[in-house]
């Protein structure tokens, strides 16, 4: 199934062709690179330069201006690297912190999915900053494309032996689903080229999968990875405080189109369950699955959710049952409270770990808040590990008592925070990069959401309701970075200052939200949350959160499955 | 048809052998003739038709009896070419024989021949002879010169009298003449920028006095040369004003530099011009300055004054802002305000050559005023001492053939510090900070004789212009494309920064992509540990830069004259040395002949 003839390909996405022509992924990238006249490549190698980790971004703020100054767009490069199960040593955070100085914009950004990510990298510099993230053992290889991405999981192997043999899953499943073409090493790393291209992919083939892969790992009862996102989703199941192995979820995934009522956010569906040492080879499996049934003519369906919801869940599990050879268990129990980050100093393992608030992902110094001077005297000294987390923030983990103390006066010298004094809304937000760099984005979010907060607190302190946990996420555009179909309130971008609102997502990221309202403005977004918000203040029941209230007064309707999302 | 008096500008003889000729040719005769005609009276006339012929070899007009003229010119911008041009066809309308060339083209050795010798030059920046004219000046100053006694000459020359050896070439040419034993017809004229009267005026008199020796007796016309701008009413003298299409700057955030692109309407104007061309415009002093000066000298700034010939009043503050140069000090400046400003430590503080050429540097006639207060100055003493305003001249950044109706310029602003205060370019901060879209400017077109284009498809040509010095070849691209010309074209341009200032960076890359620019070499000095410019991508690519040479090619020049064309031209000697198995010697008589040939051609600044 990696062999087309021609008439099939004509069929077929012009993604598949150019996959198919590109020798494993090498396209003509170092011809791009080389290219002294422009500062960006062909659109044809900027696709598959995804497949190496790296997106071709312009500073969008500045297009117009550029254009009536005959200069062409300021293209530059955002670099994501891979860091299975979010997990990085000091010296690599100082790795990180020295490449975004030296050839990104100086700032660092934590992704909903774990990984660290450059942006604003000149093409120029696109080798040596690959160069030097190789250099601190880590690549970004496979970080975009249509392949398996960064694997998550939750990101605190310290809290208990449990966690910590749950990330080691993760990296497995990780290294076994990761491409192996020489491509990568070639262009980046000098390495010398492969003469007997034959079967460089012996898994993925010439044309990889149909369209990006995501798999994640939650330990209950945190469902911060969101593992009904995932097109695979693993349920760590522990009993008597022992890994015994994982519930299979299949199927979710965030991302839809405006206007193409055929594309809808999906939650995945939980078919069984495996013993722990099995669940490679199941992930494998299930790759496979849709490596072969996915659609490949029209990219906008080709995620798994749709191939899921296309065959049924029944026939993917037999499917999945014949390619393993063997029946899948029944799943087991478990049960999630919340998808959202614990902040502050816990203790777990015997160890010390500080969750750090950090807005939106951006480690970056201001004259104000000098957050990521702080985080580099941190790693300094620090002698544990770093652990982002799918909420963008980060943890300081494995902290021994004696550092705690170092850290700590760190902590307080430059005030970075743990979101003590932020109210609930703001510590449970989340928000994708959009303008200026990303190429898709519709309306801002990064930049904006935080003064929407600001707006929306006014009417919490209002309501009553500062320290009351509600999920808020903001999408630039319907692809969802941000998961924002699993939050109580969320907005995707429609245009410059207008996006749909979203509400009733369910607090553990088990249940989509429903469309509100369209194409509103900020005025129309305040005025829609401040009685609804007033009115939770004052009727809530016991422990209701804020998505369930707003379905039980019938402001919207309870989403389901995904026809109800569009009903 | 029968031509006679009437339908024919032929007198009855003529028109009687061109009726015989006629009755015997055949029809494809009568094309070919009428074609020969037409080409050779273009050829009599070029400046009538816009068309550009660099050698302006002997045209010789019907024979008459009387002395040959000799015209030769030293032209570094084209100035002294287009005056010696007007005046060759002033002459030949008066039926002399007229031979003109530019000096280097000139037969040194038929000097001793020459009757009447007029020469035109200008003088290059260090008080030498323009490149056209350093052989014959050579020659002249040599051994090898002969004796002149027969001959009778005059010298008009063209300077800038803010540079130290003003006219120095003109002043070199007529002491020699002189020497040799030629015999003046008129005493030599120096002319500052704003040549235009006064070359009128010399060149009126050297043809009255011509007349008058040859025993004639005709009467020249007081207004017989127009000395800019044949083909059109607009010129020099008479600026067109040009609204302001668009004025934005190419520079993206970020870069310190900041190059204007100025786009102007000249609709109707009947204005025209070719690749290589420039155009002139008049600025306007700052008005912070000119309030300052006002201030300064407790002047009524609405005092109404006579600001140069026959002109209208008008007030001190609007001679300031227009007529007047008052940003830079000359020594002769200097020389003349000591007289009315009655200063006795300015008098005394210029007896000393050194100490006048290190003060005028960086400083202006504010500096001066405030340095050496003035004692009872008044515009009537002042103004007349004052330089007038010159124009700025600038390469044309597109093509006339591709947008007849514009003419973009490409600008760098000029700014910068010293003794203590912050100084702008005249025009071109001017151009950046106060001309907004829709305003109108004055300005000519200033023709290049100098810096002139093939247009053919198998001529190769190399072109290198960093900064700002790309404006003509975006000229001569745009031109090409207009022709469909494809290729043999490499650009070499290099600038601080590539992110912010590749100048017209979209333009370059649509015509690699179409093929009308072959090559594009690029160097970025800001972007890289060790600076890189335009001279090191020659010798980087010296096989393939040698092979251009050997198939062909002409090579352009554009930009900073001080270190740039300097580098690149000790690059392209090196680039002979090594690929061309030269010694320095034979590249530099290489080189020299390319020149010689018109394919080595600059135009620095």
């Amino acid at each position: 199934m990696t062999e087309y003839d021609k008439e099939l390909l004509e069929q077929l996405d012009v993604m598949e062709k150019i996959k198919l022509e590109s020798n494993y992924l090498r396209g003509s990238i170092q011809e791009g690179l080389d290219d002294r006249i422009t500062g960006s490549i062909t659109e044809e190698n900027t696709k598959l330069l995804k497949f190496h980790g790296s997106y071709q971004q312009d500073d969008r703020d500045l297009r117009d201006e550029r254009r009536r100054q005959k200069l062409e767009p300021a293209y530059s490069f955002m670099i994501r690297v891979r860091v299975p199960g979010g997990t990085a040593t000091p010296e690599q955070w100082l790795a990180m912190d020295a490449i975004s100085n030296e050839y990104a914009n100086g700032t660092l950004k934590l992704t909903t999915r774990q990984a660290f990510q450059f942006h604003g990298i000149l093409k120029r510099n696109l080798k040596s900053s690959m160069q030097s993230i190789h250099g601190a053992l880590m690549d970004s290889l496979a970080a975009c494309g249509d392949v398996n991405r960064n694997v998550m999981c939750n990101p605190n192997p310290y809290q208990s032996a449990v966690h910590k043999e749950v990330d080691h899953f993760a990296g497995q499943i990780s290294d076994h689903l990761s491409p192996r073409t020489g491509a990568y090493h070639e262009i980046w790393l000098d390495k010398e080229k492969i003469l007997d291209t034959k079967e460089e992919e012996p898994m993925y083939g010439k044309t990889y999968l149909p369209r990006k892969f995501k798999i994640g790992i939650a330990v209950p009862p945190s469902n911060d990875i969101d593992v009904y996102s995932q097109d695979i989703g693993l349920i760590a199941i522990i009993e008597n405080d022992e890994l015994k192995g994982f519930n299979i979820s299949v199927g979710g995934g965030m991302g839809m189109t405006h206007g193409n009522t055929s594309t809808y956010p999906q939650t995945g569906k939980v078919i069984g369950y495996c013993p722990k040492d099995e669940v490679t080879e199941v992930a494998e499996k299930i790759v496979t699955i849709q490596r072969d049934y996915g659609d490949r003519e029209d990219r906008k369906l080709a995620r798994f959710k749709y191939t899921v919801d296309r065959k049924g869940v029944d026939w993917i599990t037999r499917e999945l049952n014949d390619r393993l050879g063997r029946e899948i268990e029944q799943p087991r129990a478990y049960n999630f409270e919340h998808n959202g980050d614990r902040y502050g100093w816990t203790k777990g393992d015997g160890r010390w770990h500080y969750t750090l608030f950090i807005q939106n992902g951006r480690v970056k110094d201001t004259d104000e808040y000098q957050l990521k001077t702080a985080l580099k005297e941190i790693a300094d000294i620090h002698t544990g590990d770093f652990r982002l987390t799918p909420n963008q923030n980060l943890i300081i983990a494995n902290v021994t008592n004696h550092k705690k103390k170092q850290i700590t006066e760190i902590i307080e010298k430059y005030g970075i925070t743990d979101a003590e004094h932020y109210s609930g809304l703001r510590k449970n937000s989340m928000a994708c990069v959009a303008f200026p760099t990303c190429g898709l984005a519709m309306a801002e979010s990064e930049r904006y959401l935080p003064s929407l907060i600001d707006k929306i607190e006014g009417i919490l302190d209002e309501a009553g309701l500062r320290e009351e946990e509600i999920t808020i996420r903001m999408s630039g555009c319907p692809n969802g970075c941000s998961r924002p179909g699993l939050a109580e309130i969320a907005f995707i971008g429609k245009a410059p200052e207008k996006y749909n609102m979203y509400l009733g997502g369910g607090f553990k990221g088990d249940r989509l939200n429903k469309l509100y309202k369209e194409n509103i403005g900020e005025a129309e977004i305040l005025e829609s949350l401040e009685p609804m918000l007033i009115q939770y203040g004052k009727e809530r029941h016991e422990g209701e959160h804020f998505g369930d209230f707003v379905i039980r007064n019938e402001i919207v309707e309870e989403v389901y499955s995904e026809q109800d999302f569009h009903s | 048809m029968i031509l006679n008096v009437t339908n024919s500008p032929f007198d009855k003889e003529q028109a009687e052998k061109i009726n015989t000729i006629l009755s015997t040719t055949s029809k494809e005769q009568k094309v070919w003739l009428s074609g020969y005609l037409t080409a050779n009276n273009l050829l009599d006339t070029p400046e009538e038709t816009g068309e550009n012929i660099p050698q302006y070899q002997t045209a010789v007009m019907t024979p008459r009896e009387t002395r040959e003229v000799t015209i030769l010119y030293g032209s570094e911008t084209g100035n002294a070419q287009i005056l010696s041009e007007s005046m060759a066809s002033l002459l030949k309308e008066k039926d002399f024989h007229v031979s003109i060339s530019a000096m280097n083209d000139f037969k040194s050795n038929k000097l001793k021949k020459v009757e009447d010798l007029i020469i035109i030059s200008a003088t290059h920046g260090e008080g030498t002879a323009p490149e056209n004219a350093v052989d014959f000046y050579e020659f002249l100053h040599s051994r090898k010169a002969p004796n002149l006694k027969d001959l009778r000459f005059a010298v008009l020359s063209l300077g800038d009298e803010s540079y130290e050896y003003f006219c120095q070439a003109g002043k070199d040419f007529d002491q020699r003449l002189e020497e040799l034993g030629g015999e003046r017809i008129v005493p030599r004229v120096d002319c500052d920028v704003d040549y235009d009267d006064a070359a009128e005026e010399w060149i009126n008199s050297v043809i009255s006095s011509i007349f008058e020796t040859g025993g004639q007796n005709v009467d020249v016309p007081k207004e017989a040369v127009s000395t800019a701008g044949v083909t059109t009413e607009y010129s020099r003298k008479n600026p067109y004003m040009a609204e302001v299409l668009d004025n934005i700057r190419l520079n993206g955030r970020g870069s310190e530099k900041e190059t204007r692109h100025i786009e102007l309407s000249i609709e109707d104007s009947g204005l025209t011009f070719e690749p290589g061309d420039c155009i002139g415009i008049f600025p306007k002093n700052d008005e912070v300055l000119v309030d300052q000066l006002i201030t300064l000298l407790g002047w009524d700034p609405d005092y109404r004054v006579n600001a140069g010939k026959n002109e209208e009043t008008v007030t001190t503050k609007a001679a300031l802002r227009t007529h007047f140069e008052i940003t830079k000090l000359t020594k002769p400046l200097m020389k003349k305000l000591s007289e009315v400003f009655g200063n006795e430590s300015l008098t005394s503080y210029l007896e000393d050559d050194d100490r006048i050429r290190e003060y005028i540097y960086g400083r202006d006639l504010i500096d001066l005023i405030s340095d050496f207060p003035p004692v009872g100055l008044t515009q009537e003493t002042l103004f007349p001492v004052l330089r007038k305003m010159p124009a700025r001249e600038y390469s044309i950044a597109s093509s006339c053939a591709a947008n007849p109706d514009e003419v973009h310029l490409t600008i760098g602003a000029v700014r910068y510090h010293s003794n203590s205060r912050d100084r702008n370019g005249v025009c071109s901060v001017e151009i950046a900070e106060r001309i907004e879209p829709g305003e109108q400017i004055p300005i000519y077109v200033h023709r290049n004789p100098n810096f002139k284009f093939p247009f053919d498809d198998t001529t190769p040509v190399i072109m290198i212009g960093p900064g700002t010095g790309i404006a003509p070849y975006r000229s001569f691209i745009e031109e090409r494309e207009e022709l469909g010309i494809e290729g043999n074209t490499w650009l070499f341009f290099g600038e601080q920064r590539f992110t912010t200032d590749f100048l017209y960076q979209t333009d370059w890359q649509n015509w690699l992509n179409e093929g009308t620019l072959g090559r594009l070499d690029l160097a970025f000095s800001r972007d890289t540990e060790e600076k890189v410019y335009v001279q090191h991508l020659i010798q980087e690519s010296g096989k393939d830069f040698y092979q251009w040479i050997k198939s062909g090619a002409s090579i352009f020049v554009c930009g900073d004259e001080k270190k740039m064309a300097k580098d690149v031209h000790d690059s392209i000697l090196k680039v002979l040395e090594e690929e061309g198995d030269m010694s320095r010697d034979d590249a530099e008589m290489y080189l020299s002949s390319m020149k010689n040939e018109k394919r080595y051609q600059r135009d620095v600044y």
